[in-house]
């Protein structure tokens, strides 16, 4: 029963809009709980030691790697994933529908956490360069895109939200 | 009447990807499912003696330990070509599901199955092996040696093959008066796919059968080595391929299906999952053939090459794999690229104690273009001669034709794609401004060709099928064998099929997971054949479905078939355009017919016995900063002749994905061992330095389009060429900067260390 006491948990966090608990092993990752206990299967494991950013999820506003995150720090925290994104009717964001036309999607496995991080870019609001973004999209690792089309995505998109013109290149 | 290839539709898999539902290996496992974790040698060479597995059986949750001590004496091979049935042909079977004899630092030798992870990795770590070590050798020519340790007893001097060229007469063409001769050493490193999803897979049992859902990219072939490896009939085997996070090569292999397989019939048909941690897609999976590379031409002072030497030792690492096959298709490249009379051309595949090297993204094309065109850029500097002007020069001729493949180049692509290029990046004002340059920051551009053959006809079987299933509204599914990796073929698929059966792309439906028990035979994705062998199997289907819809349209309508088409999803009579009723129409009546109801189908395999060179170029303008040994990448651009375009937007991201592949291999990929234990150094994402958002500038993609006329869509390869060129142009832009002529890549700060200072441009 001690055992039992010590390895288990009760967290309490709002998921995507929705509070939520679980129980958790005191051990599980972020990534681990949210892919296990709640079938969200955006989040992705590429690496499990934090390099990759494939598992990337929103913690208050700001990009984690889900990975090294334990379950247990989730308690009292507002988390969004890639799920929480949609529409109500399955509409894509801004920043999911920029992704699909400027092919910045390969095989798809890096792709949620990029997109979280460009969500996380785009809220703050800020102009940035294309130096700026290229920095503050770097935790994330890709094979298939050279990163060139997920930084026309994220690009387009901070310039529709911020009501400006795209600059020429 | 093409309406969809051509265009850059958006990709059939988009939504689900961007919203993450689209579901890989790990997204469709039972949470109930028991995990395998594997025992991975800590020697580099060696014989297990025993293994004690008394304290791993008694951690709790631990369901079974299984030792190299357990496995079935089947040795098998695990390369994702298509079988032959001519034993000569076949493929090295030269590994068991666990190893006693270990033969790299990583080697399977024990398999713990445990009801969840924790307990397996503590059951891994519990176990006690005992082994009795033996030499190792890392270096390839160091195991050619003949005191070198004995890998596979099979192979005496670890010599797996050795093949050659020669042409004309190398020795008496040398002697020619007034040549000058040009010799260099090109040494390319271990480098690993890298995709974003590790392999893994799970297994189960069902009906008598076992079942793998794998990230693989060839399931069928997958079927048919896990039946050899457990010994099983093929058809005991199914394999399914979901989504997959990229392959590269890596999952153009058997990897651990075998093995998940097995573990799944070892606890009574429970599903088990076996998933690779990225440290052990590193050193456990496949790596990417180091080779290195002799090349010495004799050269008249007018850029005419005379006679030219090839020699090529490919590190094999521990066990057979790809093989020969990838060395071999570097050299078959030299003759090729550069035609030239007097040749000995000699290539060697060496076992060593690394990693089993197997099939990445150029199949040996990389290594022989860096070695190659390095080399075309030396022979330039000693010749005092442009290198534009040597290549165009010397460059393979309009109307050459290769005697094996038949392979033919049919238009000046070569000149079409350097023009391109030279407009793109400004290359004769930046040669000119780049020369003569002083002080310790220096620019410099360079450029580099490649060659791709698409497919891998003659040397083995090119087939394809494909199912059409036709909807009551007129939509159809469509199957192939061939299979979506990330690479988009799904996308251009679908756009064919709806071109080549006349309805809108809408209304193609394509079922993209393989299934072996319901997917028609296909080999999966690699030699970049999608599109090339698929369009064949395509049309052939597409064919056979128009004629039965025009047949069964006859029917309905009383037309003649001869005057009855189908155009964008409608039957039209041809005198007059008229539609006469939609294809959904049709097929409903079709279906429900009292009389004869059928439902509409098409299924055929199309043999391709042709194949096609894809061809391009890359330029590269550098920043070197010679006192702090670094290069800065300013500038670089592929350009490509990959038939026509079935879908630009794609295509374009296709060469980006390849041409940062290429900046990694050359400037900061190597995979690195330790010398005294041959332990791998650097096997994870952080220490192993892939291309990061942060290392290239914006990657230029431009394309010439000649149509290649034996494809029914015009069009060849492109998945591997972009990553062929860009690292010789980066090391030749090196050269055009400082004059020295670096010889290996990856090009890191040691290596322009090592080189500056013999060139005597930096102190100690």
């Amino acid at each position: 029963m001690e055992k039992h006491v010590m390895q288990y948990q009760t967290v309490h966090f709002n998921l995507n809009g929705k509070d939520v608990e679980r129980t958790v092993d005191v051990r599980a990752s972020l990534t681990d709980m949210l892919r296990n206990d709640f079938r969200m299967t955006s989040v992705k494991k590429g690496c499990e030691v934090g390099e990759c950013g494939a598992c990337n999820v929103l913690i208050d506003g700001e990009a984690f790697n889900s990975c090294i995150y334990l379950a247990v720090w989730a308690e009292g925290k507002r988390i969004r994933t890639l799920e929480g994104l949609l529409g109500p009717n399955g509409e894509l964001s801004d920043i999911q529908q920029a992704f699909v036309d400027e092919a910045a999607i390969q095989c798809g496995f890096c792709t949620p956490g990029f997109i979280l991080t460009a969500v996380e870019i785009l809220e703050s609001g800020k102009e940035y360069t294309d130096a700026e973004l290229r920095k503050l999209l770097s935790g994330h690792l890709c094979r298939c895109t050279g990163y060139e089309n997920i930084l026309r995505a994220v690009k387009k998109t901070m310039y529709k939200r911020l009501g400006k013109p795209m600059p020429e290149q | 009447m093409s309406k969809s290839v051509g265009k850059s539709v958006v990709r059939v898999d988009a939504y689900e990807k961007a919203t993450g539902r689209a579901k890989y290996m790990d997204d469709l496992c039972g949470r109930e499912a028991l995990v395998a974790k594997i025992c991975h040698s800590t020697i580099a060479h060696g014989f297990v003696k025993s293994i004690d597995t008394a304290e791993a059986e008694n951690i709790p949750g631990v369901v079974r330990v299984l030792t190299c001590f357990d496995v079935p004496d089947l040795p098998f091979p695990t390369a994702g070509h298509p079988w032959s049935t001519d034993p000569g042909h076949q493929d090295v079977a030269d590994r068991l599901l666990l190893n006693r004899h270990v033969r790299y630092y990583g080697d399977d030798v024990a398999v713990v199955i445990a009801e969840n992870e924790v307990a397996a990795a503590q059951a891994v770590r519990a176990l006690k092996v005992e082994y009795e070590e033996l030499p190792f050798v890392l270096d390839v020519q160091k195991a050619m040696e003949p005191d070198a340790p004995q890998i596979h007893d099979e192979f005496p001097g670890n010599v797996l093959k050795h093949t050659d060229i020669r042409k004309g007469n190398y020795e008496e063409a040398r002697k020619e008066p007034g040549l000058i001769k040009v010799e260099g050493w090109y040494d390319t490193p271990t480098v690993q796919h890298c995709h974003i999803e590790n392999h893994g897979c799970f297994a189960y049992m069902e009906a008598g059968r076992v079942v793998v859902v794998s990230s693989t990219q060839i399931p069928h072939i997958v079927r048919r080595v896990v039946g050899q490896a457990l010994g099983l009939p093929w058809g005991k085997v199914r394999i399914i391929k979901p989504y997959i996070g990229g392959g590269f090569g890596n999952k153009q292999d058997a990897l651990y299906e075998p093995l998940c397989a097995w573990c799944s019939t070892q606890v009574g048909g429970r599903l088990v999952k076996l998933e690779c941690a990225r440290e052990e897609t590193f050193v456990s999976n496949r790596v990417r053939h180091a080779i290195r590379t002799h090349i010495i031409s004799y050269v008249r002072p007018d850029g005419t090459l005379v006679a030219r030497k090839f020699e090529a030792f490919s590190n094999q690492g521990a066990y057979a794999s790809h093989g020969h096959g990838v060395v071999a298709k570097g050299m078959g490249a030299f003759p090729q690229l550069y035609p030239c009379d007097n040749l000995e051309c000699d290539c060697w595949t060496v076992f060593t104690n690394r990693p089993a090297a197997g099939a990445m993204r150029g199949y040996g094309i990389p290594q022989a273009m860096f070695a190659g065109e390095s080399h075309i850029d030396d022979i330039c500097k000693a010749i005092g001669m442009a290198p534009l002007e040597f290549r165009r020069k010397n460059l393979m001729p309009v109307g050459y034709v290769d005697g094996f493949s038949k392979n033919e180049l049919y238009t000046d692509t070569f000149n079409q794609c350097l023009e391109k290029g030279m407009a793109a990046i400004d290359y004769q004002r930046k040669v000119v401004e780049y020369q003569n340059q002083t002080g310790p920051i220096r620019k410099g551009i360079g450029l580099a060709m490649f060659w791709y053959n698409t497919a891998v006809w003659p040397i083995s079987l090119e087939s394809s099928s494909c199912r059409m299933v036709l909807n009551q509204d007129g939509s159809l599914q469509f199957q192939t064998g061939e299979t979506e990796i990330g690479q988009g073929c799904d996308t251009a698929y679908s756009q064919m099929v709806a071109d080549a059966v006349g309805i809108p792309v809408e209304d193609v439906h394509v079922v993209s997971s393989q299934d072996t028990d319901v997917t028609p035979f296909g080999t999966g994705a690699y030699a970049s054949r999608q599109t090339y062998v698929g369009s064949f199997a395509i049309q052939q289907t597409a064919t056979a479905l128009r004629e039965r819809i025009l047949n069964i349209a006859h029917e309905q309508t009383r037309m003649p078939v001869s005057n009855l088409d189908l155009v964008d999803g409608q039957i039209v009579r041809k005198t007059d355009g008229r539609v006469l009723k939609s294809l959904g129409d049709l097929a409903t009546e079709c279906l429900y017919s009292l009389e004869h109801s059928q439902h509409i189908t098409a299924e055929t395999t199309a043999q391709i016995k042709t194949n096609a060179y894809s061809f391009g170029c890359s330029f590269a303008e550098v920043e070197v900063d010679i006192p702090m040994c670094k290069v800065k990448l300013l500038n670089i651009i592929n350009v490509h002749d990959c038939g026509r375009l079935i879908n630009p937007a794609l295509a374009e991201a296709q060469v980006h994905g390849g041409m940062s592949m290429a900046i990694g291999y050359g400037l900061s990929e190597e995979l690195k061992f330790d010398e005294k234990t041959g332990k791998p150094l650097n096997n994870n994402l952080l220490d192993y330095k892939l291309s990061t958002f942060m290392d290239h500038p914006t990657l230029q993609a431009e394309f010439v389009e000649n149509a290649e006329p034996t494809s029914p869509f015009g069009t060849k390869a492109l998945g591997e060429p972009p990553a062929c060129s860009p690292a010789p142009a980066i090391r030749n832009a090196i050269l055009n900067a400082t004059g020295v002529a670096i010889d290996c890549c990856p090009i890191t700060p040691h290596v322009l260390y090592r080189k500056f200072k013999e060139a005597g441009l930096i102190a100690d």
